[in-house]
């Protein structure tokens, strides 16, 4: 299990970092860089916000302002009201990784259910199945399932191996943060 | 070291400490030596000295050919490649962190209809029909409510939003505590007490894995996003820690050295503060130990691939970035040192309250209910924080809306002063607005931020501690800026009604922009994190990479030593270190030990104990080691010339000898370990003040040390000894300390 969790990590950092790199070199969608002015009221003009689509140094009054609602000699005094920000954002990393976040939550989710209901299903037919035990008889526990397990070498053995240890491991640390209240307060 | 004919089986790596001979088959390393128990701590001298060993052989090896040199070189650099690699999951998984923060925290509340991913604030972006008066709507971003029922306004519309958002939040808290249960419960709480302990030596096998990593990422959002009051500073610390052991696990140079490892995780823990803040500087000075460079190189990289992430948008790192440049007046320094002292007193109650729940949480049947209990305490907090709009939103965003000045644009409550909009004056520039009366909309917004302090100051008692990731710094934060704006309202208004008094009339004269109340936010915010963390330099530092603005580094000064020195007379210890005491960790602190005990009244055995168990280098037979072995649970034991002399050989871990001597071949063969033998245990005599063996077992990392006299060995003085004896002198209770 620890190995799938491995290569699931480096997937998604992998297909993050593709996309933090990738819009780099890419041109920008037209929708991902804008220019935000927003002018308050001025005499009996009611406010407003003006956006368009310029590079960061024409983002000024004159250039978005348009159609420029005051006359010639106002113009001046009117621009020095308003506030123009240049703001950028990619779009396509915040899809990718909102889609990518409820995807691993979601398969998480599966994969708990799964072990909460069916898997107790499953080993109780199972010969290995483990007999309750506090902790000084994991180390038994332990020796036991490499006994029992370690005849195959099969990859599903080892990957059932695997899981077993790691739902030992769990326990351990349920019961030190959970139960005996050891560690974490 | 002398091989004999052929038969030892060493193999090339081994160490050479010793003679060869025919029956030492034990030559080779041995596979468990070396490796930690859980819950021990390490001993630090091995671990450095195994390291220089191993460099040297390298460094004879490289000498010998191209391919050595080139593997020389590799090893040298790869430092430098872990850290690289630690900086770019650290920023990555921070910015994918902030990126679904931001959305799910708005999920409650409404969703996009255009694309789900979005959040308000990107949903609205490409509209053109948002107006001026309603700036923050757009048809494409619509609340449940407006969702289900198609209404905007109303009395049942509320109610709905309002049920809608307490169910959200309950959602999410649920599946946050059921995955940290079922996958990783090491992955709750902030991380913060334990990273330091495992810094200091101590190790907690899974606490760093991989599985604590993904949980810690997932559900930190989860957390984050349900409206309870925690950040998410001190998990990106403990999360920045695992990508440090994940990536130390591929090059066996830190992997097999937990001394070398340390390092590379102080260097990570620098990263998780830098990504967290956004302030790479202050991330260094926050991990406190050696290695600066390296440690500088992690958190750049990490600031550096969060910054391309630009999770929000103007490429900058943090929410609450701030720049503007009015400058302050002396005068004002008193109610900075007024927010200072607030921060200390509100410090230091919140840890103690904070550590009496948690001892609660510990000892009574109120810790057997972990679940119930977050979603007990979400509960109350959505119901809570539903109804104040300053609490409904999330915290960043509110500290971000206090420690902004007001502009003439911002048609929030808190700038609502009278006269605002009417007659502006068309000669100035925009962030020079006079001080002007408040008008109603900024009393009630003061009125509902004395609600929210509240709120806030009580509700974190209860949810620092809780079984999932939870942080520290974004509330004590979030209290600090309340209080901090409070008062800098109040100062203005009271520069502006009373302008002739004569404090005021030096330096403000009516019409021109003297308080700026965004500052005393800041200030606030600086002193109620230094009065719960005891931070003083990287705080400042930290606080002024947010607000680029070096000219204030006096006032945060100020606040940050005033709130320290309250806060100390009353404790001495910060929250971190409150809680490491509280669960008993073995964390040598760096106060002074300053009573007189001397080193037999620690050493062990005591007066009325079983003699020490000692092994002789020579006459101890196998069946009577593995009965020691089987009786007892020592980790190690000293090895002496005889039991008459008992001078000191060295410690070891089996016993054993130097020169076997040369049976016929009938008898049993002797059994040679001189291998795992430490030939240079530390001794003190047993006249030692226990000033100085503290002194030694802080500065050398040591694990343990022998106490001897005119050079009979007398007992042995573990790290764990040290711990308990110091919490016994401070009349604590010795047995909390974690022994096995």
């Amino acid at each position: 299990m620890s190995t799938v969790v491995q290569i699931s990590t480096f997937l998604l950092a992998s297909l993050v970092l593709v996309n933090v790199l990738c819009p780099a070199h890419a041109d920008k969608s037209y929708e991902d860089v804008r220019c935000k002015c927003i002018c308050p009221p001025y005499r009996n003009i009611s406010g407003h916000i003006y956006t368009n689509n310029v590079t960061q140094k024409d983002c000024n009054c004159l250039h978005v302002v348009e159609p420029m609602p005051v006359p010639g000699h106002d113009v001046e005094a009117y621009c020095l009201l308003c506030e123009c920000k240049y703001e950028e954002r990619s779009s396509t990393t915040i899809k990718v990784t909102i889609i990518a976040y409820l995807s691993v939550v979601g398969a998480l989710l599966l994969y708990m259910l799964f072990l909460l209901l069916i898997d107790p299903l499953i080993r109780k037919q199972d010969p290995y199945t483990l007999p309750l035990q506090n902790e000084e008889d994991s180390e038994d526990v332990r020796a036991h399932i490499d006994s029992a397990l370690g005849r195959g070498n099969t990859m599903l053995e080892r990957v059932e191996g695997a899981q077993q240890r790691w739902k030992i491991q769990v326990q351990e640390q349920r019961k030190t943060v959970f139960d005996r209240h050891k560690l974490l307060s | 070291m002398e091989e004999v004919d052929g038969f030892s089986g060493t193999t090339p790596t081994e160490e050479t400490n010793g003679s060869g001979n025919l029956m030492d088959f034990l030559d080779e390393p041995f596979p468990d030596v070396g490796t930690y128990e859980d819950f021990h701590t390490i001993d630090w001298l091995r671990e450095k000295s195994k390291d220089t060993d191993r460099h040297r052989k390298i460094t004879i090896k490289s000498r010998e050919s191209m391919w050595e040199m080139i593997k020389s070189l590799l090893d040298a650099w790869s430092g430098w490649l872990v850290m690289l690699l630690i900086g770019l999951l650290s920023g990555t998984l921070a910015g994918v962190i902030d990126l679904a923060v931001d959305w799910m925290t708005d999920l409650k509340e409404g969703v996009c209809l255009s694309a789900f991913w979005y959040s308000h604030e990107q949903c609205c972006w490409t509209s053109n029909e948002t107006t001026f008066a309603d700036r923050d709507r757009c048809p494409q971003w619509q609340t449940w409510a407006q969702l289900m029922t198609g209404y905007t306004e109303g009395a049942g519309v509320y109610l709905l939003n309002y049920l809608l958002y307490v169910l959200w939040a309950l959602l999410f808290s649920f599946l946050a505590v059921s995955l940290v249960r079922v996958f990783a419960p090491y992955a709750c709480g902030s991380g913060i007490p334990e990273i330091k302990t495992i810094l200091s030596g101590f190790i907690i096998r899974g606490y760093l894995g991989k599985w604590t990593l993904m949980i810690k990422t997932i559900t930190l959002v989860l957390a984050v996003s349900s409206g309870l009051s925690l950040g998410k500073e001190g998990p990106m610390v403990h999360v920045a820690c695992c990508c440090g052991n994940l990536f130390c696990s591929l090059f066996s140079k830190y992997s097999k050295n937990e001394g070398k490892r340390r390092e590379v995780l102080s260097a990570a823990a620098a990263a998780g503060v830098s990504v967290a803040f956004g302030a790479p500087i202050g991330g260094v000075l926050f991990s406190l130990e050696e290695t600066l460079w390296r440690s500088f190189f992690a958190a750049l990289v990490a600031a550096f691939t969060l910054r391309s992430i630009n999770p929000f948008g103007n490429s900058r790192l943090v929410l609450f970035y701030v720049e503007y440049h009015t400058p302050w007046f002396m005068p004002e320094l008193v109610p900075f040192i007024l927010l200072g002292v607030f921060g200390g007193l509100w410090g230091t109650l919140f840890i103690r309250c904070n550590i009496a729940w948690c001892r609660r949480r510990k000892t009574t049947s109120l810790g057997r209910y972990p679940v119930l209990e977050v979603m007990a305490v979400t509960g109350i907090t959505a119901l809570l924080s539903f109804p104040n709009p300053y609490t409904r939103r999330s915290t960043s965003e509110l500290i971000s809306e206090l420690f902004n000045d007001c502009g003439a644009l911002d048609s929030s409550q808190l700038c609502d002063y009278s006269g605002a909009n009417a007659n502006v004056s068309t000669s100035r520039a925009l962030d020079d607005t006079p001080d002007r009366a408040a008008g109603p909309g900024l009393y009630s917004a003061l009125w509902l931020l004395t609600l929210a302090l509240i709120f806030k100051i009580v509700i974190t008692i209860f949810t620092f501690g809780i079984k999932i990731p939870s942080g520290l710094f974004i509330p004590s934060m979030a209290v600090g800026a309340i209080a901090g704006r409070i008062l800098g309202v109040c100062v203005e208004q009271l520069a502006y009604h009373h302008h002739d008094w004569i404090i005021f009339k030096s330096w403000c004269r009516p019409g021109a922009d003297c308080v700026t109340p965004g500052l005393y936010a800041m200030v606030g915010a600086a002193a109620c994190l230094g009065g719960v963390t005891r931070m003083t330099v990287s705080l400042v530092v930290i606080m002024f990479e947010l607000t680029g603005g070096l000219e204030y580094i006096v006032p945060l000064m100020a606040a940050a030593v005033t709130s320290k020195w309250v806060a100390d007379a009353f404790g001495k210890e910060g929250i971190y270190e409150a809680h490491i005491l509280l669960n008993g960790y073995p964390y040598l602190d760096q106060d002074e030990f300053t009573h007189r005990t001397l080193a037999t009244d620690v050493m062990r055995p005591r007066r009325n104990e079983a003699p020490l168990a000692v092994l002789t280098q020579d006459s101890s037979t196998l069946e009577e080691l593995e009965a020691l072995i089987k009786e007892t649970d020592y980790n190690g034991f000293p090895v002496v010339v005889s039991r008459q002399s008992e001078r000191l050989i060295g410690n070891s871990v089996v016993y054993f000898t130097e020169e076997a001597p040369q049976l016929p071949a009938s008898n049993p063969q002797p059994l040679k370990l001189r291998r795992i033998l430490n030939l240079s245990p530390f001794t003190v005599t047993d006249h030692t003040p226990m000033e100085t063996v503290v002194d030694i077992f802080r500065k050398l990392g040591l694990r343990q040390c022998l106490v001897t006299r005119s050079g009979r060995l007398l007992g042995i003085i573990t790290k764990k000894d040290v711990l308990r004896h110091m919490a016994q002198m401070t009349n604590q209770d010795p047995e909390s300390i974690m022994f096995n």
